[in-house]
């Protein structure tokens, strides 16, 4: 599914985050989710049970279908969260690490 | 009017479908009551632990038959995957964690009483390094850990919906949103339960297994239980990749990999309602077991309400004045819901008690404190 703004990127904007490695433009007021989504990109995690692909859902806050690695905190709402210039933004592979008692299980 | 059922059982929470299931398996017509969702559904709240260290520690016979639940607890999972295809996640290995060198001594204290009771269970005490061994990433004030292999965990959901699908293959009946009020007994219909209503159902046996319904239906046919409740809260984090393989006494991961953390033991009257220090105490408990949990949200937290007898053993109990009319309730649903389903249910199916401790009745010393 394609998501289109309606009011198009201003020309003077220059704010970006990284997602993936790969800067990404983004207007001031977007979610994480919203910036994400406007760049082309619906698949955020994968589940940590069966692997399957999910993006955004509900975009409230509730689903949790949405979930990212931000500046290495896993398991983050994309779209709770705004959008900051410089962000390092991955998608959530699999259950978090980072609150797993030694890591946790590969 | 319909002929009355062998047996009908109030209650379709743990202990109400797994005694059903019992029965029905054991080729008994069955009837299941269940209130429906406006019921207290401490079976629903449940933390979901089969639970025998330092059980009954005061009362032999209750640590027995506990025990006796643990060790049949594997074959009751593999019977109900096997008949509903529903894996109830049984694992053992249970642990209790030692936050202090005085912890490991009362634990220590602990085993040397359940060895001196002939507790059929074999408790291990644990120091730091051994069990870093078994769960790395313990924090620093983590002095060691009693394990056992009959402890062990199981998802309650899952335990209930396969005992009551597998009540229902075996040809069993569940009536829900049936409140039954009123209980009678006439030597041609056999007992008689109504709902406000005045809805009717009919058996030659009854069981209530009504939670903390129990106080008022137990009346009626002469046995006075005297529940409370006590209410105990749990705190829920999103998922963490796996790394407690262990059941724990406060703390467990579910195979999904959500973390559990409980419970607390609160004097609520019937509130099942949560609050800020309790959750705060129950996320410290699990920080300084795991600190990497600091990390992991908090997503749900609830309360739930155990059902306690004054004592707080279970009471399994015929009424004298009305045979054929029983009573069985505990705050153990989950661990005891073995012995339940596998030798309880077909015994009352049959019209006694089986192999239920005769010093759990009700006209024990410990249910009319003077």
């Amino acid at each position: 599914m394609a998501f289109i703004r309606l009011d198009p990127l201003p020309c003077e904007s220059s704010a970006e985050l990284f997602f993936e490695d790969r800067p990404m433009r983004f207007a001031q007021g977007d979610t994480v989710a919203g910036a994400l989504l406007a760049a082309g990109i619906d698949t955020f995690r994968q589940t940590p049970v069966t692997g399957a692909e999910r993006g955004p859902w509900c975009l409230m806050g509730v689903c949790f279908e949405c979930l990212v690695s931000i500046d290495g905190v896993e398991n983050q709402r994309a779209c709770m969260t705004p959008a900051r210039p410089g962000m390092q933004v991955r998608r959530q592979t699999g259950s978090r690490h980072d609150a797993a008692a030694a890591g946790g299980d590969a | 009017m319909t002929s009355p059922a062998d047996l009908v059982v109030i209650g379709g929470g743990l202990i109400g479908s797994a005694l059903a299931w019992g029965a029905a398996r054991a080729g008994a017509d069955c009837l299941l009551l269940d209130e429906g969702d406006i019921a207290h559904r401490a079976s629903r709240g449940n933390f979901g632990l089969v639970w025998l260290q330092g059980k009954g520690i005061d009362h032999p016979d209750y640590m027995h038959w506990s025990i006796r639940a643990g060790r049949r607890w594997p074959e009751l999972a593999r019977i109900l995957g096997e008949e509903t295809g529903i894996d109830v996640g049984w694992r053992g290995g249970g642990l209790h964690f030692c936050c202090s060198e005085a912890e490991r001594e009362q634990r220590r204290a602990l085993i040397a009483r359940t060895r001196a009771a002939g507790g059929d269970i074999r408790i291990e005490l644990l120091d730091r390094d051994a069990l870093r061994q078994l769960v790395p990433g313990i924090g620093p004030e983590v002095a060691g850990a009693s394990l056992s292999n009959l402890d062990g965990e199981v998802s309650p959901l899952f335990t209930l919906r396969a005992l009551q699908q597998g009540f229902r293959a075996h040809g069993g009946r569940l009536l829900v949103n049936f409140t039954a009020s009123r209980i009678g007994h006439d030597p041609r219909r056999g007992f008689v339960v109504q709902d406000a209503a005045r809805r009717e159902v009919l058996g030659r046996r009854l069981v209530i297994a009504a939670g903390l319904g129990a106080n008022d239906l137990a009346r009626q046919i002469g046995l006075e239980p005297r529940l409370m409740p006590e209410r105990g809260q749990i705190v829920v984090t999103d998922r963490v990749a796996p790394f407690l393989h262990h059941p724990a006494s406060a703390i467990r991961q579910t195979r999904e990999g959500t973390v559990l953390l409980g419970s607390t033991h609160e004097d609520a009257g019937f509130s099942t309602g949560t609050d800020v220090d309790a959750i705060s105490r129950l996320c410290r408990i699990g920080t300084r077991l795991f600190p990497a949990l600091r990390n992991a949200r908090l997503v749900r937290a609830w309360g739930a309400l155990r059902i306690m007898s004054p004592d707080g053993l279970p009471i399994y109990d015929e009424a004298s004045d009305f045979p054929g009319g029983f009573l069985v309730t505990c705050h153990s649903g989950v661990t005891l819901a073995s012995l339940h389903a596998l030798e309880l249910g077909p015994a009352l199916a049959q019209g006694h008690l089986g192999p239920a401790p005769q010093s759990l009745r009700s006209n024990r010393v410990g249910l009319h404190p003077a």
